[in-house]
């Protein structure tokens, strides 16, 4: 007999333990879904997830990808950590990009070394800037964040699409909803001759160590612990809750507008409408995955960010649709969900005679 | 015995040839980066029609859809150059500068972009339709089946394929009948079923009888269907969606184009070009046309159509007169190829003004 029994308390081993469980289910599930459409699953899953690392330019590929879910993540668990629901980092990857990009256009055919750190910073004020919309409405006004953040999204996207039909099209280019290309020297150089990866994954790296330090360092890292535990012991305590909603939505604007930056002036190099394939809201599940520890973080961008190249690789050897790629990060959210509820009941078995 | 030798070594002969031509053929590979899901109905589903036209002359091919315009569409580009392609068609705009980047690393390999125009390296090729003559097809038959005398239009960017499209259409349906307006809604967006349905509506309740679209979905058809009016299908044929209501559909047929230019690669006569073809050759397709048409407005449909394919009609022949009623193209003279890529004013007759 099976038995489900609740925990006393949160198993600690299994908290780190299910997300490797929900990749793993994942791709059970995925290699039976590749064999109910008829496709050899073993060879599918070859394609998918070795394949497209399995040399230099892949791998270089790969860490392209998990940049901007790596910034991205790790602004968003800022939030997460602290109870705030910032759903929208899309929108203030988008706005920090539109910022940063509206300065780089500023300098359009001028070089110097000084352009280029103030494109950067210029794109993560403007996530700041966007972020913070939601962030004063929640403190001020008590609007639910949630919604708030979501629907700003779908204005930022507006405001770059007027943009670049409008006023910042380029004037050679026949009206077509697109910037000039950025100068050079606005441009994030790249690491290695013939490969996509540039300094961004600086940005990056520094942003994981950073929150590192603040989250398990700093008493505003405990403050964030605590409030995410228990908004009313955070507050019995005496901390300052506004304070610290409006901080953790600026770090993670920021977190998302330098990941936006990192799109426009890497590998694309001009505004245009489609400066991101959602990198704002698979972002969230990378964080889940990751459980919102930095190192975690890192390894999930990693593994959802091959299921980007995969579906590529996958549809142009074997003819599978490349939206399994979206079936995939879907599925990797729902198994870690799923096992997530081992976290608070463990299953006996019981035997039949007792 | 001497009549089977000659029949033996002919047909050896033939029989060797079409092996050599087979060997050759299964040599090219072309390859296909598509915006949207093949089922899209629309631009997407309609580039996959000309692949499967690639299949069906003998070429293996591939494909990959929904690659967004951000910066994964050069990891696609790269992947298939890397992969032994020997031709890359692009088939959206937003490709153009990951086009012309990939084909500089891969100067064997052949692209072919889309409705784009930067060709900076010769191994990039760039194809265009000129959808505005099977607009001007729609033009007339709005014109002559409108009663309100307002025709609306629902338009995607404001770019000059765009704008000509409405120029064309507006001009032709003035043509037949002085009276009407074309009343234009911005969806800004190529494909969004819930956005182009809400414009269609709004010009629906501004009286307009006859929907023109310039996006790519069903769902204006669909609630023109509902609406009781009148409505023309955009890039495929979209009669089965709203039987009703779609007269007919302009279809675009790539399938020729494709198989033509596989052709040259597999024969070593591919070389660069910027292609513009029409209904003359055969890469504008108008559909059936509807029996609520009355015959008289067909046959004069059906004649327009032959005109344009001959040359014998330019869908901007002069006098053409902007908004402001300042002279564009002069009697008795056509627009030029080059006033068209770039064409940025609507004609007289189209209400509102072109979004900045």
């Amino acid at each position: 007999m099976i038995k489900i029994v609740k925990r006393d308390q949160p198993s600690r081993a299994i908290f780190f333990f299910t997300p490797v469980l929900a990749i793993f289910l994942t791709l059970v599930a995925g290699g039976l879904i590749f064999f109910i459409l008829g496709f050899k699953p073993f060879e599918a899953l070859k394609f998918f997830f070795i394949v497209p690392i399995a040399d230099k330019y892949g791998f270089s590929e790969l860490l392209l990808k998990a940049t901007p879910l790596c910034l991205i993540a790790i602004g968003l668990s800022f939030c997460f950590k602290s109870n705030n629901w910032n759903i929208g980092a899309e929108g203030q990857l988008t706005f920090g990009a539109i910022v940063s990009g509206g300065v780089a256009l500023l300098f359009y055919e001028q070089e110097g070394f000084y352009i280029l750190p103030i494109v950067i910073l210029a794109g993560a004020i403007g996530g700041m800037l966007y972020a913070s919309i939601p962030a004063i409405l929640k403190t001020y006004f008590n609007t639910n964040e949630i919604l708030v953040s979501l629907m700003l999204v779908y204005v930022s996207k507006l405001i770059l699409d007027y943009l670049v039909v409008g006023p910042w099209s380029n004037p050679e280019g026949f009206n077509f909803p697109e910037t000039r290309q950025f100068s050079d020297s606005a441009k994030l150089p790249l690491l290695f001759e013939g490969l996509r990866i540039h300094a961004g994954i600086f940005l990056a790296l520094a942003a994981v160590v950073i929150s590192w330090f603040v989250f398990y360092k700093t008493y505003l890292g405990f403050q964030m612990k605590v409030s995410g535990f228990s908004l009313k012991t955070a507050r019995y305590a005496g901390y300052k809750g506004k304070k610290m909603i409006i901080l953790v939505f600026l770090i993670s604007g920021a977190c998302a507008g330098l990941a936006g930056v990192g799109e426009i002036t890497g590998p694309i190099g001009q505004l245009h409408r489609e400066i991101s394939p959602d990198y704002g809201f698979t972002a969230i599940i990378v964080a889940f995955l990751g459980r919102l520890h930095p190192v975690g973080i890192i390894f999930a961008s990693l593994v959802v960010a091959i299921t980007y190249l995969g579906a590529e690789t996958a549809q142009i050897f074997m003819q599978i649709p490349k939206y399994t790629g979206q079936v995939f990060q879907g599925m990797i959210l729902f198994f870690l969900l799923a096992s997530d509820y081992l976290l608070f009941f463990k299953i006996k078995f019981i035997g039949s005679k007792k | 015995m001497h009549k089977f030798l000659i029949r033996s070594f002919v047909s050896s002969l033939v029989l060797l040839f079409t092996l050599t031509v087979a060997a050759v053929a299964k040599d090219v590979k072309a390859a296909f980066v598509y915006i949207g899901p093949t089922g899209d109905h629309g631009w997407t589903y309609q580039h996959d029609v000309g692949r499967k036209a690639v299949e069906a002359a003998g070429f293996k091919t591939t494909y990959v859809e929904g690659v967004p315009e951000s910066a994964d569409a050069e990891r696609v580009l790269r992947q298939l150059a890397n992969s032994g392609h020997d031709v890359i068609f692009t088939t959206s705009f937003g490709y153009m500068n990951p086009t012309n980047k990939v084909a500089k690393e891969f100067p064997n390999v052949k692209f072919e972009h889309a409705t784009g125009y930067k060709r900076e390296h010769p191994n990039v090729s760039t194809y265009a339709a000129r959808f505005y003559e099977g607009r001007t097809i729609l033009g007339t038959i709005a014109g002559t089946m409108t009663k309100s005398n307002v025709i609306g239009y629902v338009a995607s960017f404001p770019i000059p394929e765009v704008i000509r499209g409405i120029n064309s259409f507006t001009l032709a349906a003035q043509k037949v009948n002085p009276n009407i307006k074309t009343k234009i809604v911005w969806a800004f967006t190529w494909y969004d079923p819930g956005k182009e349905a809400e414009a269609a509506k709004a010009l629906i309740d501004q009286g307009a009888d006859v929907i023109a679209q310039h996006t790519d979905s069903t769902a204006i058809v669909q609630m023109a269907e509902k609406a009781g009016v009148y409505a023309f299908g955009q890039a495929s044929d979209m009669d089965k969606f709203a039987p009703k209501a779609v007269l007919t559909s302009v279809e675009n047929n790539w399938g020729p184009y494709y198989v033509d230019r596989v052709k040259a690669v597999a024969n070593g006569t591919w070389s660069q070009k910027d292609t513009w073809h029409g209904i003359g050759d055969g890469m504008v397709v108008i559909s059936d046309l509807d029996s609520q048409m009355p015959a008289d407005l067909r046959s004069k449909v059906k004649k327009l159509q032959a005109d344009l394919a001959s040359g014998k009609v330019h869908s901007f022949t002069g006098p053409i007169y902007d908004q402001k009623g300042n002279l564009m193209v002069a009697e008795g003279k056509t627009a030029d190829d080059g006033m068209l890529a770039g064409m940025m004013t609507y004609v007289k007759g189209v209400e509102g003004d072109i979004p900045k």
